[in-house]
């Protein structure tokens, strides 16, 4: 009985064979690497030896290792900047996500993320932000809310003592350019 | 001979109860581990209360950026964060061997107009640094503050040997977590309170509390228009 049911159990989703597994791979596992190898080909990557100087605009989602210089927008897309990406920009994407250098501001429609020794030295703009506990950060956070004032948000003199201030749902962030931190 | 030994097993077997009870109490008395501290604050609130007084209001935050305390005033209050880690100053001044330039630093550090933050979390940089620079900074930090703005500074109470700076985690409005790392220079001397007080010329403490973790917390106000 136990041994009908370990024949009958699903082979994939449970467990993802490592890159260049063995030929004895099934059909689903086969799957899996496709779709990936599929996405893989998607993803638009700029290299580690890539410098860009000036402006740069896309309609997908881009992974930057390289240096680029100047400004880069991909409104309706995540840019993620990889370990090894180095940017002296104005940044507007819908997500950013940081692993490398950002020097200048980003602006996001959705989330700023910056990962464990990611750094941005700017000011952000965005509804969401996450920066992990070894992540560097300096400049200025501002998360835009509905109608651009937060009125509707409760004081925390009105929190009974339980430690909780009820959030105000965030609007996505405007577009809005903003001149570079001035370097103190 | 039956009888005594019964006594002795029983008696072996209430120490041995004992023993363990006292094991039990003393783990349990044995403080949290030093990376993780959990302290209350009172001042917390007031100064978070002086903040939300206020439509999107200004915050500059002294210390090393701490993402939950991003979310905390920005998500949840709707505060403009400014971060700037004067901890990372002291640092990359120390590195240098250019801690007496720091004074001529923190005079030019800020480049915001005068008034134009709302409130400003101080921790305890101040302990850092030597008199003069301390002034100086106390000194830019009044100039930065809006009229009724706050101020919350951190004010060792002891003197540690200690070389280590601390994070400052905002858990809630009336706690606050405190998590040590690394600092190449520990306090320099305690500030008396006639001393913070005389450094923040033109703010009046609000509310000046002792904690038990050698620290005592002052909300500085400053003044609004008469």
């Amino acid at each position: 009985m136990w041994k009908r049911d370990e024949a009958v159990r699903p082979t994939t989703g449970t467990t993802t064979p490592p890159a260049g597994a063995p030929s004895g791979t099934t059909a689903g596992q086969r799957s899996d690497v496709d779709v990936r190898t599929q996405i893989e080909r998607d993803m638009v990557n700029i290299g580690k030896s890539v410098v860009i100087k000036g402006e740069l605009n896309g309609s997908e989602d881009l992974t930057i290792e390289g240096h680029v210089e100047g400004k880069i927008e991909l409104k309706e897309h995540v840019l993620t900047i990889g370990p090894n990406g180095r940017i002296k920009a104005q940044v507007f994407a819908k997500a950013v996500i940081v692993l490398g250098e950002v020097t200048g501001n980003v602006t996001a429609s959705e989330k700023v993320d910056i990962r464990d020794n990611g750094s941005v030295d700017g000011d952000i703009i965005a509804p969401r932000v996450a920066i992990a506990e070894g992540a560097h950060f300096r400049g200025s956070v501002d998360m835009q809310r509905k109608g651009g004032t937060v009125s509707a948000r409760p004081a925390v003199t009105e929190n009974k003592g339980d430690g909780k201030v009820a959030a105000a749902a965030p609007m996505p962030a405007q577009a809005a350019a903003t001149a570079p931190r001035a370097n103190a | 001979m039956s009888g005594s030994g019964t006594s002795r097993s029983l008696t072996d077997l209430f120490s041995r109860f004992g023993a363990r009870r006292v094991e039990e109490a003393e783990k349990a008395a044995e403080p949290a581990p030093e990376q993780d501290l959990v302290f209350p604050t009172k001042a917390l609130r007031k100064f978070l209360s002086c903040l939300t007084a206020r439509e999107s209001p200004v915050l500059l935050d002294l210390g090393p950026v701490v993402g939950s305390n991003v979310s905390f005033f920005g998500e949840q209050l709707g505060c403009k964060i400014i971060v700037e880690d004067l901890y990372a100053d002291v640092e990359r001044h120390l590195r240098r061997d250019a801690l007496d330039t720091l004074p001529e630093f923190f005079g030019k550090r800020f480049p915001q107009d005068d008034g134009t933050v709302d409130g400003i979390l101080c921790w305890d940089v101040l302990d850092y640094l030597d008199r003069e620079a301390a002034q100086v900074l106390a000194s830019q930090l009044t100039r930065l503050l809006r009229p009724d703005g706050a101020l919350l500074g951190f004010f060792g109470t002891a003197q540690t040997r200690e070389l280590h700076y601390t994070k400052y985690v905002v858990v809630d409005d009336t706690n606050l977590r405190h998590r040590p790392y690394p600092a190449t220079r520990g306090r320099q001397g305690i500030l008396l309170n006639r001393e913070i007080i005389r450094m923040f010329e033109g703010l009046r403490v609000s509310d000046s509390f002792l904690l038990k973790m050698n620290l005592r917390e002052i909300l500085f106000r400053k003044p609004g228009p008469a």
